[in-house]
């Protein structure tokens, strides 16, 4: 399966990603390689299977009781962001 | 006194005897680390400081008599397992400035049982790779042959232990990063049971796979590790609730009557024939200490590496979108707007094969292609658990090669994809399944080492080392050092 230029671009985009024109080839190139390989897929007879919902049977998602079991450690957390201000994330401006 | 070749057990047992001191110990390992970090580059970061002074804290616990199991023993922690006011970095540019606000839970763990954090480890960037080779902060080296890989992603764990540098690492195995390392370098290690141990505080790169592990020089010693790190988290919603046996109490068991099965699949043609000697003679090991051993078949096998390149992207591209440089992690320079910010911040922070699979993983989710890749692969990872449940019907444990061929040279598969994932054909299913599994090692191929793979049913840890350990009791291929590291 070959892989456009275009679907490239518009994959990246979906992805938040920034592409050089350089890697743009690259991963046209590969990612048509990749998605060749994963057709492989189609040679299984899945017609009667169910998909997997978690590797261990039987497992489900636990669920908490909805209570609150944190402390605010967002002075601490904060000292990993970029930019704060006032105790808030700073992001360049989205209301014109 | 030569510290660094004695097992992870041993060093306990000279601990409490007093026959040197937790700080001489930890000194002794971290003067190591420094040593051969410019030939290896197994770390990210060492802690020296920090190291010194819980050594000393240590010291005084063992003079008390106080202190749990591991008091006083130098490990390493792949740099994927967030520490406490230190830099975790995943390997990533994207994370080479965040410092943890809390610990992981395996980190929380070791800890309170005793053990002293000496370094973080390599690792490929964001666990995705297979020969240490993608990292942000540069390969990690064979010590059986600098110019090789040492498999990855869990490379610098994998190595640290190999060249004595910690007696064990901890380590994550989504498709084979515990494993396929651990063969490479002629170490032990174990990937249990999805759910065995919290992976919370593991940076997530593929949620239904991820699994935290050890990596040790013998069974015995991932045995003491497990049995602290694993059980039951309130903090990890897959988690499972089920009480952690002793599995050091268990090694000893005896191995007669323990049906192996040999898995066809795995000895196909991909299988170096050398590679498959060493399979075979360890195989024979275990014949002559009364296991039977029986072919057997999965014939969805095959299929696990193209389902896993579905199911593993998918999860990846959704958990990596946090990083969107507003909270944490790289930022662009001077954004024009929002989405500039998102794009560039992303685009720059993120290596080559990490935007790779982002993107495979963004295509098989995106509108239209759900149910052609990702509902497929599931359904074919279903399969493929069926398959080991039919054969786990018949055989107590699986055996194969934990990998294809022996260690190759840095930069060898770095220009093809495919050929890079292919090196994990043998590792992958036992993730699709969520089933236990380890690599130890069983002899060597024109001078490195062979891994031996062990597969069990589910939460089967104790009888997977149990096998291990019999079979290091009979050889000696997993106290082998790499003639610059002895």
């Amino acid at each position: 399966m070959a892989l456009t230029r275009e679907q490239i671009e518009n994959i990246a985009h979906l992805a938040r990603l920034e592409l050089q024109p350089a890697e743009l080839a690259v991963y046209q190139q590969s990612l048509s390689s990749i998605f060749d390989f994963v057709g492989e897929l189609n040679k299984a007879d899945v017609t009667s299977v169910a998909p997997m919902a978690h590797p261990l049977p039987g497992q489900s998602q636990r669920l908490r009781a909805d209570v609150v079991t944190e402390t605010d450690r967002h002075e601490i957390n904060q000292q990993n962001a970029p930019q704060v201000a006032a105790g808030l994330y700073l992001v360049p401006k989205v209301i014109e | 006194m030569k510290t660094h070749t004695l097992s992870l057990t041993q060093l306990a047992k000279g601990l409490r005897a007093k026959e040197y001191s937790s700080v001489e110990l930890v000194r002794s390992f971290l003067d190591r680390i420094d040593a051969h970090q410019p030939t290896l580059n197994a770390m990210v970061t060492v802690l020296r400081e920090p190291a010194l002074v819980a050594a000393q804290a240590a010291d005084k616990d063992l003079a008390a008599g106080r202190g749990g199991p591991l008091t006083g023993l130098p490990i390493v922690h792949k740099d994927l397992f967030c520490t406490e006011g230190v830099l975790t970095t995943c390997g990533s540019h994207m994370l080479d400035n965040f410092v943890s606000p809390y610990d992981a839970t395996v980190v929380a763990k070791l800890k309170s049982a005793g053990a002293i954090t000496v370094a973080k480890a390599n690792m490929d960037e964001f666990a995705m790779g297979s020969s240490n080779e993608t990292s942000y902060f540069g390969p990690v080296r064979n010590p059986w042959n600098t110019d090789l890989v040492p498999g990855g992603s869990s490379g610098g764990s994998a190595v640290a232990v190999a060249a004595r540098l910690a007696p064990a690492a901890t380590a994550t195995d989504t498709g084979g990063s515990i494993r396929q390392p651990a063969a490479l370098c002629g170490v032990t290690g174990i990937k249990p049971t999805y759910g065995r141990v919290s992976r919370y505080g593991m940076i997530a790169f593929a949620s239904s796979l991820d699994q935290g592990g050890v990596i040790t020089t013998s069974a015995a010693d991932a045995a003491l590790i497990m049995r602290e790190m694993s059980g039951f988290d309130p903090n990890d919603s897959t988690s499972v609730d089920i009480p952690v046996p002793d599995y050091v109490a268990d090694l000893d068991a005896p191995l007669a009557g323990l049906k192996i099965g040999l898995l066809k699949e795995f000895f196909d043609k991909g299988l170096d024939a050398e590679n498959e000697k060493r399979i075979r003679d360890a195989l024979a090991v275990y014949e002559r200490l009364g296991a039977k051993l029986q072919e057997v078949s999965l014939p969805n096998l095959p299929l696990s590496v193209p389902a896993y390149y579905v199911v593993a992207p998918a999860e990846c591209s959704s958990n990596l979108a946090r990083f969107d440089g507003v909270r944490f992690g790289h930022r662009a320079k001077d954004p024009r707007d929002l989405m500039d910010l998102y794009k560039r911040s992303r685009g720059e922070g993120f290596g080559a094969e990490v935007k790779r699979r982002i993107m495979t993983g963004t295509y098989v989710l995106s509108a239209g292609y759900y149910d052609a890749y990702y509902l497929k692969a599931q359904k074919v990872r279903q399969l493929i658990a069926d398959d080991f449940k039919r054969a786990f019907g018949n055989v107590d444990v699986l055996m194969g090669p934990t990998t294809p061929t022996a260690a190759f040279p840095l930069g060898d598969k770095t220009s093809d994809p495919i050929t890079m994932y292919l090196n994990d054909i043998y590792t992958i299913g036992a993730n699709l399944a969520g089933l236990p599994a380890m690599s130890i090692p069983c002899g060597f191929v024109g001078g490195l080492p062979v891994g031996l793979q062990i597969v069990g049913p589910h939460f089967s840890e104790g009888k997977l080392l149990n096998a291990a350990h019999a079979f290091q009791r009979e050889t000696d291929w997993h106290s082998k050092v790499p003639e610059r590291f002895s």
